[in-house]
């Protein structure tokens, strides 16, 4: 069997985290080319059924990421992913898919090194965890 | 259908090293909706944006991507050049295979590649599903905040003042003049520092429109730009609130302290430049002195050349050598840094009035000892291939400029980013300086990049000028990605309402008598929030609707899953 390549999928916010992203390239900091980045406007904006979606036709791992917790450009925005997402991630575990696999974390726009470090981290951990067994399912 | 163009940029070797752009211009020709794909050398050059107009013309394309760049400086670019075209500028999608492919991947090139198929392929499920748009205006304060009194926040302030556009000038000291009124005259012209800064400082305080908030911090900053709210609390910790249409990051730098490299802290005759200039500004001048250039500069850790350092050295050297002519000045340096017209002809001087240059290496650093009660330098010459060794009075260490401390709990308010060291960066260093990617806030000085007073200069001139921008138009263009909702979906539950962090969005009843909710778009920022509360797919923002990123979750499970097996 070939290696495992994860296909993930990670939803920025405008402000904080593309814009940390953005400064991981500029500072040309080397990561895993697994993820796969959509840019939205908050981290409040993202449904919870997008990684629903995702994960259930097999997409190995949703990244969520978002302002700091204080820091949301639209005031209180990201105060809402924080509560959302865990309760996604418990929905994901009654249903069955391995709740590590939708992560939420908080990257600003001036930490180029953590949107490295959480990327990195994230495919190792997907790597671990394995190929989501719903894309069998699906194929 | 949609007539989809897609236009894959190399950036010269930036994208195209890492990227296979010509197979990612071959797949992207078998995506649905596609007509055309191409790629170009530079897709912002002239040549590339006439390209890509002559190609939406010829194709009669009504969708254009570009997959190069972050959207987050080039995309107002290609969105005019769409509009010259005739395709409405929201008919646009920038994928970003840069930034966030061919850069951080630059060691993977087929799985760059690969990925950047996948963010195309994410691209054009988007765009053929985009609506276009209008823009909407939205008024501007006609205030601006400056951040730091230093030199480039005070020439930022005055150019502001003087334009009679209200300014606030936050600085933390007690005083104006940062760094600067530590120093008693500039190089290479020898210019009175004091009297450079009083009538800069002087025109400011006789401005009616000028407010100054000494030994004060920004606490707190929320909002756009056009209308910014920020937190100025003052060293008796009491806040006030100002609003503002526009703000000017003016922060500044700090001299690198020196951590006990040649004898810094233990023998009392080494010291900074700024410590220099603090005795030369008291009159108290050594007989001998040695500057010892790049201490803590041009090292792993710290690369790079603060660029004013050896210009300063040449000129306390003529000060200390036109006060005394006696005086033995030498310069150690690894490589003098004396551009421009009249630093080159200061360092000339120098050499002509007896300071002595000499160069060193990193492998033979000079020595500093004491020799009794003496500092002693033995320095090892390339050209006599022996060691020199003097007696000084002062061994003066010429340390680079650094960032302010906290910078990045400032960079976290303003939502800018910041480089390893802690410099700001701007949005672009050509197409956009002195520009952050946030709309409507600028920077200036050294808190970019250690600069030299002229720059600092320039650079505060065209922060304010860029600053007073929206400020004179009295609006700003609205970018259309506010929400609206879907009367026949929607339930009235009020779950959007409660999650609008602007309280745009309220229960109306139709004439019907059928309640929805409605978005008032003046209040609506764009954030989306209410689209993910709602439940029954009522809700949709603008340019980034359910059925657009869902179709990008489609596109990536398809050609990304799919394809692998």
């Amino acid at each position: 069997m070939s290696e495992f390549k994860p296909t993930i999928l990670a939803f920025c916010c405008n402000w904080c985290s593309y814009a940390g992203a953005d400064l991981a390239g500029v500072s040309r900091l080397q990561m895993p080319p697994n993820v796969h980045v959509i840019r939205v406007m908050c981290s409040a904006a993202v449904k919870p059924e997008y990684a629903f979606k995702a994960l259930s036709e097999g997409i190995d791992g949703v990244l969520v990421l978002g302002c700091h917790i204080g820091d949301c450009h639209y005031l209180t925005g990201n105060h809402r992913t924080k509560k959302r997402f865990p309760v996604a991630q418990r929905i994901l575990k009654d249903v069955g898919i391995d709740e590590r696999r939708l992560r939420l974390d908080w990257v600003s726009a001036a930490e180029g090194e953590k949107f490295q470090q959480v990327i990195t981290e994230f495919v190792s951990d997907i790597k671990k965890i394995g190929p989501n067994p719903l894309r069998e399912v699906k194929m | 259908m949609p007539r989809i163009g897609v236009f894959i940029c190399h950036c010269g070797h930036n994208i195209a090293s890492a990227v296979d752009v010509e197979k990612v211009a071959e797949f992207a020709k078998t995506l649905p909706d596609v007509v055309v794909a191409a790629h170009n050398m530079y897709s912002c050059s002239e040549e590339g944006l006439g390209a890509i107009r002559k190609s939406i013309e010829d194709n009669k394309l009504d969708r254009v991507i570009v997959a190069a760049c972050t959207p987050r400086t080039h995309e107002p670019l290609f969105r005019r050049n769409c509009e010259r075209a005739g395709v409405n500028k929201y008919l646009f999608e920038f994928v970003n295979i840069r930034e966030h492919v061919s850069w951080i991947h630059a060691k993977e090139p087929e799985a760059a590649t690969e990925k950047a198929k996948m963010l195309v392929a994410m691209g054009v499920a988007k765009a053929a599903l985009l609506q276009p748009q209008e823009e909407m205006e939205s008024g501007v304060i006609p205030v601006a905040v400056v951040i730091g009194g230093g030199i480039s926040g005070l020439v930022a302030t005055s150019t502001l003042v003087s334009q009679g556009i209200e300014t606030h000038l936050i600085e933390r000291e007690p005083q104006l003049g940062g760094v600067l009124k530590e120093i008693a005259v500039i190089g290479p012209e020898m210019k009175k520092t004091k009297e450079l800064l009083d009538s800069i400082v002087k025109e400011i305080k006789s401005s009616p429109k000028a407010h100054i908030h000494l030994s004060s911090r920004m606490t707190d900053l929320s909002g756009f730009v056009g209308n910014f709210e920020i937190t100025i609390t003052g060293a008796d910790k009491c806040a006030e609130k100002v609003k503002a249409g526009t703000v000017i990051v003016a922060t500044g730098g700090r001299e690198w302290s020196p951590q006990g490299e040649f004898g810094y802290g233990k023998m009392p005759g080494v010291i900074t430049q700024l410590e220099l200039e603090r005795k030369l500004a008291k009159g108290d001048v050594p007989d001998s002195a040695a500057f010892i250039q790049c201490v803590g500069a041009r090292v792993p850790g710290r690369e790079y050349c603060s660029r004013f350092c050896c210009n300063a050295s040449i000129k306390n050297a003529i000060r200390i050598i036109e006060a005394k002519p006696d005086a033995q000045v030498t310069v150690l340096h690894r490589d003098i840094m004396s551009y421009g017209t009249a630093a080159e002809k200061a360092y000339r001087d120098a050499a002509e009035k007896g300071v002595r240059f000499m160069r060193y290496g990193l492998e033979s650093l000079p020595k500093v000892e004491m020799a009794g009660d003496e500092l002693h330098v033995d320095v090892y010459d390339e050209t006599l291939d022996d060691i020199v060794g003097m007696s000084v009075d002062n061994v003066v260490l010429a340390v680079p400029m650094v960032p302010i401390e906290n910078v990045k709990d400032l960079a976290m308010m303003l939502k800018v980013p910041v480089d390893k060291l802690g410099f700001f960066l701007e949005a672009h260093v050509k197409l956009r300086p002195v520009e952050f990617a946030t709309e409507g806030v600028f920077i200036c000085g050294t808190a970019r990049w250690p600069s030299s007073v002229s720059e600092c200069i320039a650079q505060g001139l065209a922060a304010a000028a860029k600053a007073s921008i929206p400020i004179r138009m009295g609006k700003v263009k609205i970018e259309p990605i506010t929400a609206y909702s879907d009367p026949e979906k929607c339930i009235a539950c009020g779950n959007c309402v409660q999650a609008c962090p602007y309280q745009a969005i309220e229960i109306v009843t139709s004439k019907e008598g059928r309640k929805y909710a409605q978005v008032t778009e003046a209040k609506c920022k764009g954030c989306g929030n209410c689209v993910a509360a709602c439940h029954n797919d009522a809700m949709q923002q603008k340019g980034f609707n359910t059925t657009q990123l869902s179709a990008m979750i489609d596109a990536l499970i398809k050609n990304a899953l799919e394809v692998a097996e």
